[in-house]
């Protein structure tokens, strides 16, 4: 137990350490205007790097990724927007570049897909609901045309099925 | 209940299982290229080694050409340097080298060392020919029509059975349509 707690408080320690390793995959950048690093690092987490797929341009270190923030700044520094400089990047990686996509006829089932799913369950769970009450307005009134003929059966049989559905 | 109901969960859970069979057998790194039926970026560049001038991408209007992208720091080039070398033999078209990203003093003893098969080795050592080609992943082979157009594009290391099923196949159509 108590080098069970020696190991805890020995792997606690080394987190507090884990994040200084994973700083620094930009170098340092200097633009005109604070406009201008706004957008770099804005669009930085917009693109994938090609190389690791699953890191944004920000972080990573892939030399790839290091040539694209140079073209990315030079862009900037240029004057260029977001619509030109996502034009440069799909005309050359294709629309794979966003890790958000686009929404076009091709990505309208990515988008659209989870709400028509949502609603299709909503609907259905509806139909669902309104079949089973209508079913049991049938039973109980069955039921009641029953007792009126007088029976005490059929009367038990009602105050039962309504305690059931109390 | 009807039949059709009760058998709806089964047909789409099929329907999933065989979606994620097939992606099971994509390989994610594989990207479509945008540049396929497009016009090849145009470029000049250095040759190496340096004393033999430049190369103008122009130069290749006409001709039915491989533009091969590899580097000496590449493992995987090694590997696809000898199909590269028959390739050259195979089909009297030009596969021109981009040296990607590399040193000359590196990049040419691999050369001597491996053989060249290159029929020009370009200077790419900042790597702006291959951000206008979309370069990803080293090596990447891109086959060019007389008009110029990126008409086949292989990432990853060439091997001999897709150079034989796809490349060469795709080199003699193109080499017998008639430049437009």
């Amino acid at each position: 137990m108590k080098a069970f707690r020696i190991s805890l408080l020995l792997s606690m320690l080394l987190c507090l350490f884990a994040p200084l390793t994973v700083q620094a995959a930009e170098e340092t950048v200097t633009f005109d205007t604070p406009e201008q690093a706004a957008l770099f690092h804005a669009l930085l987490r917009e693109y994938r790097c090609l190389k690791c797929q699953n890191q944004n341009l920000a972080d990573s270190h892939a030399s790839l990724a290091a040539d694209l923030r140079r073209e990315i700044r030079e862009q900037i520094l240029e004057g260029k927007g977001k619509a030109d400089i996502d034009e440069y990047l799909v005309a050359r990686y294709g629309e794979f570049v966003f890790y958000r996509p686009r929404f076009s006829s091709k990505t309208a089932i990515l988008w659209l897909g989870p709400f028509v799913l949502l609603l299709t369950g909503l609907g259905a769970v509806y139909i669902m609901i309104r079949r089973r009450a209508a079913g049991r307005v049938r039973q109980i009134a069955a039921l009641e045309a029953s007792v009126g003929d007088g029976s005490d059966e059929a009367a038990r049989l009602l105050r039962a099925r309504q305690l059931l559905d109390d | 209940m009807s039949l059709a109901l009760k058998l709806l969960p089964l047909v789409l859970f099929l329907a999933l299982a065989g979606f994620l069979a097939k992606g099971l057998t994509l390989d994610p790194s594989e990207l479509p290229s945008p540049l396929i039926d497009k016009t090849a970026p145009a470029f000049v560049v250095d040759k190496l080694p340096a004393s033999d001038g430049q190369f103008d991408s122009q130069e290749m209007d006409g001709k039915v050409w491989v533009l091969n992208v590899w580097a000496s720091w590449c493992g995987p080039c090694v590997q696809e340097h000898p199909v590269l070398i028959e390739l050259a033999g195979e089909r009297p078209i030009p596969v021109v080298g981009l040296n990607y990203k590399d040193q000359p003093q590196d990049a040419l003893p691999w050369l001597a060392r491996l053989g060249n098969p290159f029929a020009e080795v370009l200077d790419d050592q900042r790597g702006d020919v291959g951000l206008d080609f979309g370069v990803y992943g080293v090596p990447e082979t891109f086959l060019i029509d007389r008009d110029g157009v990126v008409r086949y594009k292989h990432v990853g290391p060439l091997d001999r059975a897709s150079m034989q099923e796809k490349l060469l196949p795709l080199i003699d159509q193109l080499m017998a349509e008639a430049s437009s």
